[in-house]
């Protein structure tokens, strides 16, 4: 395998990185939205370089789904959503910039300290795509911890499921099952969030979640 | 004889998922309730053949001796808890806690999540296994919310939050065990497969297990509710309807467990990689002692219950740990008892909370005086749960104390700590709602009481004596487990 092959994946897996990244410290919530597209692009286009260099048309199908339903359809109902709930100017306080990009920091560290001596037997391209698969499922969870808006969650947690596609694309020949399954758990999640939100909405008038907090009022 | 068992397999998420679309098309609701008991009774009983059928598996579907034990157990509680279900269901929709509505999407995601328990246990297959599970969190989520309550909706989002972490970092374990085995199986669904993972896992590389196994005990460990990614179970108990109490404590955290087990046993194949046992000792032991300690500060009385389920989950991953044929065996029993022992006390949670209004345990007292039958089943579940003799939970946790005292007898000392620190936090809890001056009742309520006995009954029977039937049976999926 050539290395400009290798090196055009792993250009598109450290911009999906990086994207999260920009994930991390976005606080307006358009935004948000605008950021996860890029995200689901760069996806998309990782997918495709894999089944291109793998040779596996299915892969295509899943970079397909990955840019009509992630890159346009999600964000555009997104969007309906928060002007429905005219939350779409909102600025969100995202306590401490530069200590949860740290963290995002030593997060990527530590997955490439943890993946890389563990897939040495797996062939180049797959190790560092796991490793970068695995920065990217740590980010996302780092920013469903520091958000409090329950959009910016479900964007933390989709960004999450987008390091799962990575990493199985990445995967040699795993079975298309799984990556359909994964976009269609994406679909259902994606319901139940909305139909949350809009219960939320009716209960709360906004959907941040510091109001659920409130509702706990003084149960552990 | 492999075309039965196909038959039988497929009819245990055929009959489900055929009955999921029934109800939903039911706009009766007492109809609806009926439909939902006939078919989780013809689940269960398809459940049975595969007792009498010789297993042998399919492309998708496997049967082996340790999931019939699970699959048993899950149908035979779902079928007694969608009895009870359409009681406590009367009583809902009389005093408008539910529409009609609401129980038909009620009725459908029940026989949605018998069917996806269902196929997480028979799968012969990783990924499909985890798609199950999936299916079967977003069901109850969409359950635990039906009230629409603030604490309802609160419950169910910290739950599918949890939830969906959790299963996350479950796809990426499966997805590293995939790509230990590709090397070894080659492309495609071989590298997926129990059956041929199991031949091969001698041949895998050790360092890509550990780094998976990792993510998989984190990932189905949640669902399990092991400490510290235990916070939605409380929650999720608390405020879903009560049948659905009763299914997440006896059953879901069973097929979590069932995934964690499936994946310690292909380690435990590999000699090079790390032995699972210690991971699961101490996220046991640390659950077992966090929730003997939240026992004593609850109030509600469904959390109560619900922290108890999270303490008895930490035994059994605790025996399951140790390994080893005897602790094994007290792991199996433990899980069998502890699921028929807490649905159970569920079912007369629920009642109880109906007839009083509340679910606060300070504004119920008196329980045996004012709601005798209740009452006594209540004081009877709960006397089996903190594991007093002639019980079938006295037994099991005697076997997993013993075999603990024989191999390690350090870790004995926090595990008897934990187990009596909840003995006691329960017994003062029950004494006050037991006994003493009866609180008011809010109304009257027509339990059913078949499925609570049913249960009790057959805890007392195990504690009394075991089949020598079920005793080689056990044995059997204890070596298995290794």
């Amino acid at each position: 395998m050539d290395l400009l092959t290798i090196d055009i994946a792993h250009v598109l897996a450290g911009a999906l990185v990086l994207t999260s990244f920009m994930l991390l410290y976005q606080d307006r919530l358009s935004g948000l939205i605008n950021i996860y597209t890029l995200h689901a692009v760069v996806l998309s286009l990782s997918v495709a370089w894999q089944a291109y260099y793998q040779d596996a048309p299915h892969l295509y199908v899943t970079a397909g789904i990955a840019v009509i339903f992630k890159a346009v359809i999600i964000p555009f109902s997104l969007r309906r959503i928060i002007e429905r709930l005219r939350i779409h100017r909102t600025v969100e306080v995202v306590g401490g910039v530069g200590v949860t990009m740290l963290i995002g920091i030593f997060l990527t560290a530590l997955s490439l300290v943890v993946m890389l001596p563990a897939t040495a037997s797996a062939d180049p391209l797959a190790r560092e795509d796991i490793a970068f698969a695995l920065a990217i499922v740590l980010l996302g969870l780092l920013m469903m911890v520091t958000r409090r808006n329950a959009v910016s969650q479900i964007i933390g947690f989709m960004s999450l499921e987008n390091g799962l596609i990575l990493a199985a694309a990445g995967a040699h020949g795993m079975p298309l099952v799984v990556e359909i399954s994964v976009a269609f758990s994406i679909l259902i999640a994606f319901i139940v969030i909305g139909i949350f939100l809009f219960r939320i909405r009716e209960r709360f008038d906004n959907v941040d979640l510091f109001e659920l907090d409130r509702v706990r009022g003084g149960r552990s | 004889m492999s075309s039965n068992l196909f038959m039988v397999s497929n009819a245990l998420i055929g009959i489900p998922a055929a009955a999921a679309i029934a109800v939903a098309l039911e706009p009766e609701y007492r109809r609806s309730a009926i439909i939902n008991v006939c078919a989780s009774g013809a689940t269960f009983l398809f459940a049975l053949v595969l007792l009498i059928v010789e297993p042998e598996s399919s492309d998708y579907l496997f049967v082996d001796d340790l999931n019939i034990v699970f699959v048993v157990l899950s149908t035979f509680i779902g079928f007694t808890t969608s009895v009870y279900s359409a009681s406590y269901i009367d009583h809902e929709i009389e005093t408008g806690r539910l529409t009609p509505a609401n129980v038909r999407f009620y009725h459908a995601m029940y026989q949605s999540l018998m069917g996806a328990m269902n196929l997480a246990l028979l799968a012969s297959n990783i990924g499909l296994m985890w798609v199950a599970v999936e299916v079967a969190t977003l069901t109850t989520v969409l359950m635990v919310g039906i009230y629409r309550t603030p604490h309802a909706l609160e419950a169910a989002w910290k739950y599918f939050i949890l939830g969906s972490v959790g299963i996350a970092l479950a796809l990426f374990g499966t997805i590293l065990i995939y790509m230990a085995a590709e090397p070894v199986l080659g492309q495609g669904y071989d590298a997926m497969v129990w059956k041929t993972l199991m031949q091969q896992a001698s041949r895998f590389d050790p360092r890509m297990l550990n780094v998976a196994f990792v993510f998989l005990m984190l990932g189905y460990g949640t669902k399990v509710g092991l400490a510290p990614m235990h916070a939605w179970l409380p929650d999720a108990h608390a405020e879903g309807p009560t049948p659905i109490s009763a299914v997440l404590s006896g059953l879901l955290l069973n097929v979590a467990l069932y995934a964690v087990l499936r994946f310690k046993m292909l380690l435990t194949a590999n000699a090079a990689a790390i032995t699972p046992g210690p991971l699961m000792i101490t996220l046991g032991l640390a659950s077992l002692i966090m929730a003997a300690f939240m026992l004593y500060r609850r109030d509600d009385i469904k959390r109560l219950f619900a922290y108890s389920s999270i303490e008895h989950m930490g035994i059994i991953a605790f025996a399951f740990g140790m390994g080893g044929p005897l602790a094994n065996f007290a792991g199996l029993l433990h899980m069998t008892m502890h699921s028929l022992t807490k649905s159970a006390i569920f079912f007369s949670v629920g009642h109880i909370a109906q007839a009083k209004g509340t679910q606060k345990i300070a504004e119920i007292r008196g329980l045996t005086q004012s709601q005798p039958a209740l009452g006594w089943t209540l004081v009877a579940g709960v006397v089996a749960i903190i594991g007093l003799p002639p019980l079938g939970i006295f037994m099991s946790e005697f076997l997993v104390v013993s075999s603990t005292f024989a191999r390690q007898p350090l870790l004995a000392i926090p595990l008897v700590f934990g187990l009596l620190l909840a003995f006691g936090a329960l017994l003062l809890r029950l004494t006050g709602m037991a006994f003493g001056e009866p609180s008011r009742d809010a109304g009257e309520v027509k339990a059913s009481m078949l499925p609570l006995y049913a249960h009790l009954s057959l805890v007392l029977l195990a504690g009394l004596y075991l089949p020598s039937h079920l005793v080689a049976w056990f044995q059997n999926v204890a070596r298995l487990l290794g």
